[in-house]
């Protein structure tokens, strides 16, 4: 991962997500999910040209269920936009990144 | 920079084309779309490919057919072409302000999953309803699952499903299978599997947040309408043609695929040629969307060479 795309697990959701000052792009994903390979450069992409700005980062599925149970994601890549500790936006599905920019520009 | 070869889609189709055509120094520009690989991206093991009697996972047979067409020098973008003018030479091509133009086109821009059209399907997409048993299967652990379709993507996905899912149920509006042999046997010798014949989808019930708690289902023969309770529906009932950019512009048949002319990759336009599943509705092999993206290379060669005369 870059320097600016965090890792976010179930441990760390609650400090890094859900009390953060900054809005948040989480990108549920899995190994074995083709869209998630595809819209990964993305999503890093996004990470540096929002630095500062929106705090990027992803959730492996595999190994924290307890998060992805939690916001009932049933669909991977699903990119939850975190504001204030609540969700404010999702996208599921593999996606242009100008639809992903436009859901941020809102929060921001 | 006037381009030579530009391909539109990045599956088997196109990323043949771009190997056959940057093998013939034409310098092909490949436009990947937003699902680069294609359609095999999202499946799991490919059987059938000849020359790999073992098998081999679908976006690892897409990222082999990727370095191949870049070994000899196909750049690939991992962009989505928004706009094409056939209309004039050289062609256009745009992504969102981007203009790029070429003197011939190659459409590979295949085919997406076919909804039914349910506002439910889409209010629910991604919340319990998928298109995609590999990327969304997962999250229907020990859950009651129903695949829509008879055909052989149907198959697959109801396989597929049985490793996560308890219970799956195929719902197929005809009393017989559209799928290959092999196919149906693997179906009839999973006992997690049933088939809820001559039966068709009304609705679905469900929210956003909770995701997906039954569906309607009528029976096509008397018409009558009954509820069952599931937690997930995946859709395999075919597939239409990614042509929106081309309606209007070149010669579709009457379900809005691509016509090629006389057995080539020719399409209305000269110097415009298709490949792939975006001219195929009945085939629909990557083998075969690989033999048409040879074709398709070696009529734009040709073109570009009667231009030259």
């Amino acid at each position: 991962m870059t320097e600016n795309l965090i890792e976010f697990t179930d441990d760390n959701f609650d400090t890094e997500v859900l009390k953060s000052n900054l809005p948040v792009l989480v990108d549920f994903w899995a190994e074995w999910c083709g869209p998630c390979k595809m819209i990964a450069p993305i999503v890093e992409e996004i990470a540096g040209d929002y630095a500062g700005k929106v705090k990027v980062g992803k959730v492996n599925v595999d190994f924290n269920n307890q998060v992805a149970m939690q916001y009932g994601i049933r669909g991977i890549p699903a990119l939850l936009v975190f504001k204030g500790g609540a969700v404010a936006n999702q996208i599921v599905g593999a996606v242009p990144k100008n639809n992903i920019t436009q859901i941020l520009d809102e929060v921001i | 920079m006037n381009r030579k070869v530009i391909i539109i889609g990045s599956g088997p189709a196109g990323l043949t084309a771009a190997t056959y055509a940057a093998r013939a120094n034409l310098e092909p520009l490949v436009f990947e779309g937003s699902q680069p690989g294609g359609q095999l991206t999202i499946t799991t093991d490919v059987e059938n490919y000849p020359g790999f009697p073992d098998g081999i996972l679908g976006p690892d047979l897409m990222d082999k057919f990727r370095d191949q067409a870049k070994r000899f020098g196909a750049e690939c973008y991992f962009k989505h072409v928004t706009k094409v003018d056939l209309s004039d030479r050289p062609f256009k091509v745009w992504v969102a302000n981007e203009t790029y133009t070429s003197d011939t086109i190659i459409i590979a821009t295949g085919a997406t999953a076919r909804l039914l059209g349910l506002e439910s399907e889409t209010r629910l997409m991604g919340h319990g309803v998928s298109a995609c048993a590999t990327c969304d299967g997962f999250f229907f652990k020990d859950k009651k699952v129903l695949v829509i379709g008879g055909g052989d993507s149907a198959m697959e996905e109801a396989n597929f499903l049985t490793k996560f899912a308890a219970e799956v149920q195929i719902v197929h509006r005809r009393d017989a299978l559209r799928a290959s042999k092999i196919m149906q046997d693997r179906i009839m010798n999973n006992p997690r599997i049933t088939i809820q014949w001559n039966t068709v989808l009304e609705d679905i019930e469900g929210n956003e947040a909770d995701g997906v708690s039954g569906v309607s289902l009528r029976d096509t023969r008397t018409d009558e309408v009954r509820q069952e309770p599931c937690d997930g529906v995946f859709l395999a009932i075919g597939h239409v043609p990614n042509t929106e950019l081309f309606d209007a512009v070149l010669d579709l048949d009457d379900q809005k695929y691509i016509r090629t002319i006389d057995a080539s990759s020719r399409t209305s336009i000269a110097g415009v040629f298709a490949c792939g599943d975006v001219q195929d509705h009945v085939y629909r092999q990557a083998i075969t969307a690989a033999g048409t993206g040879c074709m398709a290379a070696m009529d734009a060669e040709k073109y570009l060479e009667s231009l030259a005369v």
